[in-house]
């Protein structure tokens, strides 16, 4: 296959990759190079200033996407991306600061800054890469894991309740909640250019195979059969309500847009509440710029 | 008359078959040959019936495949990594 060496034309995601890391690490099937696709084509189709994009990842998986993406990036300790991707915005508002990771790192050791970040609607970009399982670890049970899965911890089958993420962001006060899966190429990269135009905490849940840890110990097949999977028990129901949308093992998947609203995000609350008890005193910060 | 094209950088393929699954016009199918981590990967089974859409690489998890639109269709007859015989085979098998 060597006789391909002159390519004439260039795959536009290119530019948004380190071509120089690629090959990936990611296992055959992941669906994580997916979702990068649809993340690169939201910012090609939205036009998109990429000097002004900043990809904040946690670890696992997911997090490696932080070393994957040409555009400034952070790869910070596990459970952190929030909190750093929220210092970045408050210093550099001009910024759009994009949260990528995984869902053990935003909903169990960080969700704490997650539902806060949420309810201060600090104006970030989650998307969430739901694997429902801690995949780089070794596919231990997670706050996503459904009822009577197989997990590196749980060989007997999982029993307590998983979180429902778009129930629980939509609760903790995000202004745009949305949740595809990786087969849902392009109505994720649209899911993705809509969040770049809002202002405030946009979440977007990505269903995601994992065929090394999760699939294999369920006897749920490759990521191709993940994705069949997913292609045939996905539901578009836009503004569903986010207490219907709960995952189960193999049951439906509700997917969509639940939640589009307008609240105040938190840096505009924090200039007018300065502004209103400082007055002519207040002046505003210069944005702390790289060059 | 096709299209589009495709272009193939197999040595980055890990053979999930995506490509092949999700083309809408069944454009793909996995080779008999491997590329140098032992990977089965795509060739064009009906290059004609290519619309250049790129779903197949809105799909790639390794950023191995792209559809575009005319162009360049001499460089993917040259990555059909399958002798012809094998090609009609596989077409045949469809
Ligand atoms: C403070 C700390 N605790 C634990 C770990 C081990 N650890 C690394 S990744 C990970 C889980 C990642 O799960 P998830 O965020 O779902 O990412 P995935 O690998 O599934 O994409 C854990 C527990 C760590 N790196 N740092
Ligand atoms: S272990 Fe799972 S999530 Fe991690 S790269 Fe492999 S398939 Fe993807
Ligand atoms: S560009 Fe579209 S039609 Fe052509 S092979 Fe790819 S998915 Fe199929
Ligand atoms: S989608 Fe990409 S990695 Fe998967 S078989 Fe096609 S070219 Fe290979
Ligand atoms: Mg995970």
């Amino acid at each position: 296959m060597s006789e391909l060496t002159e390519l004439t034309v260039q795959n536009p995601v290119e530019e948004f990759l380190r071509m120089d890391r690629i090959p990936h690490i990611w296992c055959p099937g992941c669906g994580i190079g997916t979702s990068v696709n649809s993340f690169a084509h939201a910012l090609i189709d939205a036009k998109i200033d990429t000097r002004n994009v900043a990809i904040v990842s946690g670890i696992g998986c997911t997090g490696r996407v932080a070393g994957y993406v040409k555009q400034d990036s952070f790869h910070t300790t596990h459970g952190r991306a929030i909190p750093f991707a929220t210092g970045l915005k408050l210093a550099n508002p001009k910024l759009n600061v994009v949260v990528y990771s995984g869902d053990g790192d935003l909903f169990a050791i960080g969700g704490n800054h997650l539902i806060h970040a949420a309810r201060r609607n600090v104006d970030l970009k989650v998307i969430c890469i739901n694997n429902l399982i801690y995949a780089m670890t070794g596919g231990q049970t997670g706050p996503t894991t459904p009822n009577d899965v197989i997990t590196s911890t749980n060989p007997y089958g999982t029993f307590d309740a998983s979180f429902n993420l778009p129930y629980l962001v939509e609760a903790a006060g995000a202004v745009y909640v949305a949740r595809w899966t990786a087969f849902h190429v392009r109505q994720l990269a649209r899911s993705i250019q809509e969040m770049f135009a809002k202002k405030g905490f946009s979440f977007i849940e990505v269903l995601s195979p994992c065929p090394t840890l999760y699939q294999r110990r369920n006897k749920m097949g490759d990521g191709l059969d993940t994705m069949k999977f997913y292609k045939e028990v996905s539901k578009i129901r836009n503004g569903a309500a986010t207490k219907d949308v709960a995952l189960t093992k193999s049951g439906e998947i509700t997917v969509g847009k639940f939640v589009d609203r307008e609240r105040s995000d938190y840096r505009d609350l924090l200039h007018d509440r300065l502004l209103d008890s400082l007055g002519d005193d207040y002046v505003e910060t210069e944005a702390c710029t790289c060059q | 008359m096709a299209k589009g094209s495709v272009q193939i950088v197999a040595e980055r393929c890990k053979a999930c078959g995506f490509c092949v699954e999700f083309c809408p016009t069944h454009v793909l199918a996995l080779s008999s040959a491997f590329n140098a981590k032992g990977y089965h990967t795509p060739y064009m089974v009906h290059p004609d019936k290519c619309s250049g859409c790129d779903l197949c690489g809105m799909y790639c998890p390794d950023f191995a495949i792209f559809g575009h639109k005319d162009a360049a269709k001499e460089t993917v007859a040259a990555a059909a990594p399958v002798s012809a015989v094998e090609a009609k085979e596989e077409q045949d098998a469809r």
